[in-house]
């Protein structure tokens, strides 16, 4: 079938609006009475507060509410729920918040800010995770009896110790990632207000409108406001990247201060506040070992990973498992062996960010899958095409493999590097490669991994489509849209798209695990089909012929074996809208994939089907400086079907650039829980002038289950990149880079101890 | 105390009333409900709040507003034709891709404007240094670059 509106270059919706600075973001957005809230943190990393004076702010004039922990009443949130939005007794990290004002404009608040003094006990502060587990160290929290937190991530297939001793080749090491962060341009904020009968209405940019609502439902239970209603509004959104996956102190704060001024309250992050106060990509260590026979064939991996958890638990902490699909799913491994902790500390605390613990894992096995390679005498590129995953595979943790299009990217990257295959061909020159496995169906994290549409069509073929997925960017609102003007035979500019309150769609489990393309695409291909369905039955009536006979092109309904006999989609809507008895024309579904969740031993399909991909990079380093040069950068991955290329090579390139990020030149640095380069000009961020020429190589394997054929591809783009580059260093001169990010300082002092 | 400031804003002559500790960027979205320009980070980091004075690409969060007294202001609202059509850098960024998220956009688009009023052909080079000081997150820049290499006037 010829497509008109799906696989088509199309610009994004929302566009228009966004270049021209119309679009409204919540920085953006005031409402009449509207107060602005701001945030005290805390001054030490581990203590009691002592005392907290709060009269002098409460002087200042143009100062509507004080808050402190004390004046609130008991409520945690979180996924563990063990971070109350105020601070009482305890804080557990520098961006513990101890009070809060909410004043008639954000100087007055900041300033009002600075009269609360607050008194501190010091204790005994643990930044470091393997100090936090050791025996005898203090308590973050003394409730929870251990500093290593109750979710004892553990994943087991086949015998790894029979396997190790079979193996011809094995190969150990540890490999350790850094403390990373959205660096979202758009920083976080929220607006809370309040009806005259104590519904609340959340101005926000959350990816997750619907859990949101959840949380916030159950706050309003706690704060007395059992039974209300709560209605998300998301504002444009200003980048997400999973920082805005769960709820925040901000949102409750916000909350607390409209209750307890009676008026609309505004809280938007300064970018200090931004790097502070917002959750990042968590550090960890790995241990990973791996074996092969003599023929190349991988036997087993064994891994064992620790993760700074940090203060409180937001979904940083189940990071495991997803990192469990590279650990034994990405290449052919039969025995396998996995443990993770995730251990509370005195920094700031970890959450999802793009990838969701995947880049970390797949920089430990794609470099220790180098070096078994040449442990074992392969090429690396050869041995990865040995162990590479194959179509219609099942691997050992459950996961149903369908399309695969593993092999065809890595012989992209080969080819689109003007590479070999082999180490050292070009002197002075490096080539490296590292291959990803992603979720390319959503992910049941949740119990639902749902996701709603309602569509209803008006006299004039203009189309609404009411959905519960969130555009953060990605352009999921133009994906949609493309969907249901293919099914109805419309332009993509007749269909709009709603997807941004709670109160009008329904309901989706948000933006995660590169989910919206496959399910929310999903949900709105069922429910045009059932308005397609509709709207055949009525020109079959008009027509005379039999509606399975029946296309829509243009706005034009004809039949198949002879167009002439045709009539005008909005003449048929009219028709029926105006007939007795007459109707417009509605639809609604609700699309859940056929996606598991693990068992107690973290195993079941969690996806239905998988995304692969490989990155591939040429590089050379300047053994004087360090410097490691991208001279060229392929990244090729396995889409399904490309239902918007232009907005796919943008997710990929996009993602490429994040990860180049993440593998040369971005670190949280903190020094006893103090972030030391919280701004854009110390966190190195690439720049235009930093981009490499990338190239994204599209594979197509049309998934059956996917819309048109299509995978989720938010994620995968940032994974395999940190371990290609570092074996790409490798082959360039001869050092393994084991921890990130690789800057020159490390490149060049690895130069010396070689 | 209020003083009083007379600049040109998007081709029209205006006459306001300011603090002299304000920053241009407060003028322009909080006084003057310009909301397209954004403030991405305060301190002059990541150009999300860049306009042109005289020409040049300024960021606004850093310009102390009784420094526009005669100068000649355009913001992202000074772009589009009076009718509402897009100039040719806005055309472009919406054909090529160039938006993810959006909110670096309209300091990007001034950032492009403001090397294209210089150089009607610049290179890729050129551009890449010509938004350098614009930080964008969602799309590594690639479809940035293709989208002002389209737009320049000199095609």
């Amino acid at each position: 079938m010829e497509l008109s509106a799906v696989g088509k270059r199309i610009s994004k919706k929302d566009a228009p609006s966004k270049v021209t600075g119309s679009a409204a973001y919540i920085q953006d957005v005031t409402l009449p009475g509207m107060l602005y809230g701001k945030i005290l943190y805390s001054t030490v990393a581990h203590g009691r507060i002592t005392r907290i004076d709060t009269s002098r702010a409460e002087r200042l004039p143009g100062v509507k509410a004080v808050l402190t922990g004390a004046q609130i009443p008991p409520f945690k949130f979180g996924v563990y729920k063990d971070n109350p939005p105020l601070k009482t007794g305890k804080v557990c990290s520098l961006r513990d918040e101890v009070a809060a004002v909410a004043a008639i404009d954000p100087e007055i608040a900041q300033e009002a800010l600075d009269l609360i003094s607050v008194e501190y006990e010091e204790l005994p502060a643990l930044f470091d995770p393997l100090a936090a587990m050791a025996e005898g160290a203090p308590l973050i929290h003394e409730e929870h009896k251990t500093n290593i937190l109750k979710m004892p991530w553990k994943l087991m297939t086949g015998d790894v110790a029979e396997a190790r001793k079979a193996a011809a080749f094995t190969v150990e090491d540890t490999f350790r990632t850094q403390w990373v962060t959205h660096c979202c341009l758009g920083t976080s904020g929220c607006i809370a207000q309040l009806d005259g009968a104590n519904n609340l209405t959340m101005y926000s940019n959350t990816q997750i409108p619907y859990l949101a609502q959840k949380d916030f439902i159950e706050a309003l239970g706690s704060f007395g406001m059992k039974g209300r209603r709560v209605r998300v509004i998301q504002s444009v959104i200003g980048g997400g990247f999973g920082s805005k996956l769960d709820t925040y102190a901000y949102e409750y704060i916000a909350i607390l201060l409209a209750m307890r001024t009676r008026k609309p309250v505004k809280i938007v992050f300064t970018r200090e506040e931004e790097f502070l106060a917002t959750s990042p990509r968590q550090c960890t260590i790995t241990r990973i070992s791996q074996g092969c026979s003599k023929q190349g064939k991988l036997l087993f991996r064994e891994m064992e990973m620790i993760l700074d958890n940090g203060a409180y638990t937001s979904w940083g902490a189940t990071t495991p498992s997803v990192m469990m699909l590279p650990i034994s799913s990405l290449y052919r491994v039969a025995n396998v062996k996995y443990t993770a902790k995730c251990v509370y500390t005195n920094n700031t605390y970890s959450q999802a960010m793009r990838g969701y613990g995947n880049p970390q894992a797949t920089f430990a096995i794609e470099s220790s899958m180098e070096q078994l390679a040449e442990a074992a005498g392969f090429d690396p590129f050869e041995f990865r095409q040995i162990n590479a995953n194959q179509p219609g595979e099942h691997t050992p943790q459950g996961f149903k493999i369908t399309t695969c299009g593993l092999s065809e990217c890595m012989e992209a990257v080969r080819k689109g590097l003007g590479w070999s295959g082999k180490r050292g061909e070009k002197p002075g020159r490096g080539f490296g490669m590292a291959c990803l496995v992603h979720v390319g169906g959503g992910a049941r994290v949740y119990k639902s991994d749902g996701c709603g549409t309602m569509i209803k069509i008006d006299d004039y073929g203009k189309i609404d489509v009411f959905t519960g997925s969130s555009d953060i960017g990605q352009g999921s609102e133009t994906i949609i849209a493309q969907i249901v003007a293919e099914v109805l035979g419309v332009p993509v500019d007749d269909v709009n798209v709603i997807n941004n309150d709670t109160d009008v769609c329904p309901w989706d489990v948000g933006v995660h695990a590169s989910r919206t393309t496959f399910v929310a695409g999903n949900s709105a291909l069922g429910a045009a089909q059932r308005i397609r369905t509709q709207i055949l039955e009525i020109a079959g009536a008009a027509l005379d012929e039999d509606p399975s006979g029946l296309d829509i092109r243009g706005g034009t309904i004809f039949a198949k074996h002879n167009k002439e006999k045709n009539m005008s989609l909005t003449k048929a809507l009219r028709n029926v809208h105006y007939a007795p008895g007459g109707k417009v024309l509605m639809a609604e579904y609700f699309y859940d994939p056929p996606n598991e969740n693990f068992d107690r031993e973290f195993k079941g399909n969690l996806s239905c089907t998988y995304a692969y991909g490989a990155h591939g990079v040429e590089v050379e380093v300047d053994k004087e400086t360090g410097r490691v040069r991208i001279v060229n950068y392929v990244a090729a991955h396995d889409v399904g079907k490309a239902l918007n290329p232009m907005l796919l090579e943008g997710q990929i390139t996009g993602g490429g650039a994040m990860g180049l990020g993440y593998a040369l030149s971005e670190e949280m640095i903190y020094k006893e829980g103090r972030l030391m380069n919280g701004s854009y000009l110390d966190y190195k961020m690439l720049t235009a002038r930093d981009i490499p020429p990338m190239q994204a190589v599209i594979v197509e394997t049309d998934e059956l289950d996917g819309p048109f054929g299509a995978k989720g591809i938010g994620e995968p783009g940032l994974v395999p990149t940190a371990p290609a580059i570092a074996n790409a260093i490798y082959d360039a001169v001869g050092v393994r880079i084991k921890t990130l990010p690789m800057t020159p300082e490390r490149v060049l002092s690895a130069l010396k101890e070689k | 105390m209020g003083r009083e400031l007379s600049f040109e804003l998007n081709g029209e002559e205006i006459k306001v009333e300011v603090e002299a500790h304000w920053t241009l960027l407060y003028l322009l979205r909080e006084k003057l409900g310009l909301k397209g320009t954004k403030e991405g980070c305060g301190y002059g980091e990541c150009g999300a709040c860049t306009v042109i004075i005289d020409g040049k690409a300024v960021n606004s969060c850093l310009f102390p507003v009784m420094e526009a007294e005669g100068k000649q202001v355009t913001t992202i609202e000074g772009l589009a034709t009076k009718e509402g059509g897009l100039h040719p850098l806005q055309q472009a960024f919406v054909d090529h891709g160039a938006v993810q998220c959006g909110f670096c956009t309209p300091g990007m688009i001034m950032s492009a404007y403001a090397l294209c009023q210089e150089k009607a052909l610049p290179t890729d080079e050129e551009i890449r240094e010509g938004i350098e000081g614009n930080l964008c997150r969602c799309t590594g820049y690639a479809l940035i670059i293709e989208a002002i290499r389209a737009a320049s006037p000199g095609r």
